[in-house]
C-alpha cells in the first residue's frame, strides 16, 4: 500500500499575539509549525504503515521553507517527501491550491491512500482534502476518529457527526481527513531526524506539473479576499470581584441577578 | 427558476433538520436585496411530507427534492450528483449550506467538480449593492480577524455557514410556493463509500446543539473537582464543555473540547469557569450570545469577550451560586 499524506506549514498560532493599539495580529517573529492537526494525519499514515505495511509520503505546497514540514515528517517516520514550490502558486485559494496537489500527487505515481488534517489552523477551510478527492476522482470519508480496519482495496473507518459516529467502509483508492482522536501523534526520534537529513525530498515546480496556468495562483483563484477587518467588540465586561467571603456572597447575588436579567434564570 | 438563490436543506431519518431554517433566514435576507427568488435543495429517503411545506412556509418559493434509498444516508458520492444535477438543471447564483459534517464534506467536492469558489464556515452575508456580488465574511486566525471573501468569475457563488449564528426562520402558515420532485441521477446510483452503522454519542445531548454550556478549564485543577461543575450544569440545564487543557489532561473526552482545534459552539448562553481565554479558546464560542466568566485573574483574556465577570476562586464562587439557582427553582 502507497499513503500520501498532506501537509501544510503554518505560522504557530501559539505565539500569535494581539497588538492592543493597533488590534491586529503581530507576526513578526511567529514561527512556522506543521499545521498541528496535521500531525494526527502523519500518526494515522504512521499507524497504517506498522499495522498493515506502507510506504508512506509527505506531500507539502508552500514556500521552500516548507521543507522544514516535511522533514519533521520523515523524522516521525515517514519514508520520503515531496515539496511543492513555485512562485505562480503563491495566493492560491483551496480550489486552485486542491488542484495544483493533486496534480502532483498524481505525479508521485499511484497512491491507495492519501490523508489530510482535518484543517489547517491558518485558512482554517477543512475543503482540501475534499476537493483532492473530487479532482482525481476518488471516494472521500472525512472526520475519521479510528480506524478500523484496512485491506488491499478498502478501509473501514469511524467518522464523527453531529450528534454521534458513523462507521463506513470506502473502497481504494480514496481520501480520508482525520480528526485528534485517531491517536496522539509520535514525536520525531533522533534517527528520524538522521535519517530526514539524508532523505531525498522530491521537489516539484510549475514547470513539473501538468496544470493549467490560468487554474492557479491567486489568479486562477475562484475566490478573492475583498477585506480584512477586526472583529466589532460589542461586549462590555461588569467585572465584579470576589476576594473574601463577604464579597463572595455579593458578587454571586449581581451575576443572579444578571442572569435574571438575560433570562438564563427565571426571575 | 434559474439564476435563484439557493439552500441546501437537510435532514435526518426523514426529518427536515434546523440547520434548514437558518440557511432560510440567511437566504431571506439576500433574496430581499437582491429580489431573487429563494429555493431549497433537499436529498433524503422517506422524508416527511410536512417537512417539505415547513420549508416553504419558513421562506422557500420552491423546494426540490430527490427522495430514494440511495440516498438514506449520508454518501459524498451520491450526494454530489444529486447537488450536480439541481446545478445543471438550475444554474443558481448562490448555494448556501450548513457548516457541518455533511455540508463541508459535499460542497468542497461539488465545487470542485463544478470549478468555483467555495467560502468556510461563513457568519455574516450580504449583497454588494455595485455588482450584486455575494460577500461572504468568515472569522480567519482563530477569529481574530474577519475576511470578506467573493467570488466574482464563478458560479455558483457557494459558502457554508456556521450553524447557529443565525436564528431559524420563522414559520408562516399557508405561505405560497411550490414542491418539485427529481428522479435519482443515475450517477447518484453508485457510491464507493459504504454506510454501515450509526452509533450515537454516548452525552445526552450533543454540545453543538446546547443552548447553554458550562465549559471548563485547568482552574478546576484536578479531575476530581469535575463533579462541582456537572452539579452547576445540572443546576442550569446545561451541557458541559471544555479546553483543550483539560482535554489534553484526560480529564474529559474530545469531544468536550471548545476551539480552533476542537468545536464551534454558539450557544444561547456559554459559562466559563477556570478559563484562561486563549485564542484558540476564543475562535470557537466568542459568538456565544450571553457570556460569563469566573476567574481568579482578573487580567484573563476571557473578561475580554465576557458580559459579565466574577475575579475570585470558583471553589468559593460555585458552591453558593449552585445553591442559589437551586433554591430559586424550588421557590419557582
Ligand atoms: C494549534 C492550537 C490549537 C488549539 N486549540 C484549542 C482548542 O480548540 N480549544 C482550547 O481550549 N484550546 C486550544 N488550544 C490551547 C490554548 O492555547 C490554551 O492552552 C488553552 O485554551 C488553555 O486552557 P485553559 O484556559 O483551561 O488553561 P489555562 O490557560 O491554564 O487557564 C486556566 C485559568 O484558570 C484560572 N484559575 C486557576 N485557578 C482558579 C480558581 N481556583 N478559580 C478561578 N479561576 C482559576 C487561571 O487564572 C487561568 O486563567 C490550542 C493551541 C494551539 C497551539
Ligand atoms: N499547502 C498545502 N500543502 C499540503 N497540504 C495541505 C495544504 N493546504 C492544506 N493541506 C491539507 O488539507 C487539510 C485541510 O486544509 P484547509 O482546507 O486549508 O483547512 C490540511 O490539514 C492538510 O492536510
Amino acid at each position: 500500500m502507497r499513503i500520501a499524506v498532506c501537509i501544510k506549514q503554518v505560522p504557530d498560532t501559539k505565539s500569535v499575539k494581539m497588538d492592543p493599539t493597533t488590534g491586529t495580529v503581530v507576526r513578526k517573529g511567529v514561527q512556522s509549525i506543521v499545521n498541528p492537526l496535521d500531525l494526527y494525519a502523519l500518526e494515522t499514515a504512521l499507524q497504517m504503515k506498522e499495522t498493515y505495511g506502507a510506504e508512506t509520503v509527505a506531500v507539502s505546497m508552500g514556500p521552500p521553507q516548507a521543507i522544514e514540514a516535511v522533514k519533521e515528517a520523515i523524522a516521525m517516520g515517514i519514508d520520503g517527501g515531496a515539496l511543492i514550490s513555485d512562485r505562480a502558486f503563491a495566493g492560491s485559494d483551496t480550489w486552485a491550491t486542491a488542484y495544483i496537489l493533486a496534480a502532483a500527487i498524481k505525479q508521485l505515481g499511484h497512491f491507495d491512500l492519501i490523508i489530510c488534517g482535518e484543517r489547517a489552523t491558518d485558512g482554517d477551510t477543512g475543503q482540501i482534502g475534499p476537493e483532492i478527492a473530487a479532482e482525481l476522482d476518488m471516494p472521500t470519508v472525512t472526520y475519521v476518529n479510528k480506524l478500523i480496519a484496512a485491506e488491499a482495496k478498502a478501509v473501514k473507518v469511524s467518522r464523527l457527526v453531529e450528534d454521534g459516529a458513523e462507521e463506513v467502509a470506502m473502497e481504494l483508492p480514496g481520501v480520508l481527513t482525520v480528526v485528534k482522536e485517531v491517536g496522539e501523534p509520535r514525536l520525531p526520534t533522533l534517527r528520524g531526524k538522521l535519517k530526514a537529513k539524508s532523505t531525498e525530498i522530491t521537489s516539484m515546480a510549475l514547470k513539473d506539473l501538468e496544470l493549467n496556468t490560468s487554474y492557479i495562483g491567486l489568479k486562477g483563484s475562484p475566490t478573492r479576499v475583498v477585506k480584512i477587518f477586526q472583529p466589532k467588540v460589542v461586549r462590555e465586561c461588569r467585572k465584579v470581584y470576589a476576594e473574601n467571603e463577604g464579597m463572595v456572597e455579593e458578587a454571586v447575588e449581581q451575576l443572579v441577578g444578571f442572569l435574571k436579567s438575560r433570562e438564563v434564570l427565571a426571575s | 427558476m434559474k439564476n435563484d438563490i439557493w439552500i441546501v436543506a437537510e435532514q435526518h431519518q426523514g426529518k427536515v433538520a434546523g440547520i434548514s431554517f437558518e440557511l432560510l433566514t440567511r437566504g431571506l435576507a439576500l433574496a430581499a436585496k437582491s429580489g431573487q427568488k429563494l429555493c431549497a435543495m433537499l436529498f433524503g429517503h422517506n422524508i416527511e411530507e410536512s417537512g417539505l411545506q415547513e420549508l416553504i412556509d419558513r421562506g422557500a418559493d420552491m423546494v426540490a427534492v430527490i427522495d430514494a434509498p440511495e440516498l438514506k444516508n449520508f454518501l459524498v458520492e451520491p450526494y454530489s450528483q444529486c447537488m450536480l444535477e439541481i446545478l445543471r438543471k438550475y444554474e443558481p447564483q448562490i448555494v448556501l449550506a450548513g457548516a457541518t459534517s455533511s455540508g463541508r464534506t459535499v460542497l468542497p467536492y461539488v465545487a470542485m467538480t463544478a470549478h468555483t469558489g467555495l467560502t468556510a464556515d461563513c457568519t455574516e452575508l450580504d449583497i454588494e449593492p455595485e455588482s450584486g456580488l455575494l460577500l461572504q465574511t468568515r472569522p480567519a486566525i482563530g477569529g481574530n480577524i474577519m475576511a470578506t471573501i467573493k467570488c466574482p468569475d464563478f458560479r455558483p457563488q457557494m459558502a457554508t455557514i456556521r450553524p447557529r449564528s443565525t436564528p431559524q426562520a420563522p414559520r408562516l402558515a399557508g405561505r405560497a410556493g411550490t414542491i418539485e420532485r427529481l428522479p435519482l441521477p443515475e450517477k447518484a446510483k453508485f457510491s464507493r463509500v459504504r454506510f454501515d452503522r450509526f452509533i450515537p454519542e454516548e452525552e445526552e445531548f450533543n454540545l453543538q446543539d446546547a443552548e447553554r454550556i458550562v465549559v471548563v478549564g485547568r482552574g478546576i485543577k484536578k479531575a476530581e473537582n469535575l463533579p462541582l461543575i456537572r452539579e452547576l450544569a445540572d443546576a442550569l440545564g446545561a451541557a458541559v464543555g471544555a479546553t483543550r487543557e483539560v482535554i489534553d489532561r484526560g480529564w474529559l473526552s474530545y469531544p468536550h473540547q471548545i476551539g480552533l482545534s476542537g468545536k464551534t459552539v454558539t450557544p444561547k448562553f456559554y459559562f466559563a469557569v477556570g478559563v484562561s481565554g486563549a485564542i484558540q479558546h476564543l475562535a470557537g464560542m466568542q459568538t456565544s450570545e450571553t457570556i460569563v466568566a469566573v476567574n481568579s485573574d482578573p487580567e484573563a483574556q476571557i473578561f475580554q469577550v465576557a458580559d459579565f465577570g466574577i475575579v475570585g476562586n470558583l471553589f468559593e464562587v460555585l458552591p453558593p451560586l449552585i445553591e442559589k439557582i437551586k433554591r430559586g427553582e424550588k421557590a419557582w
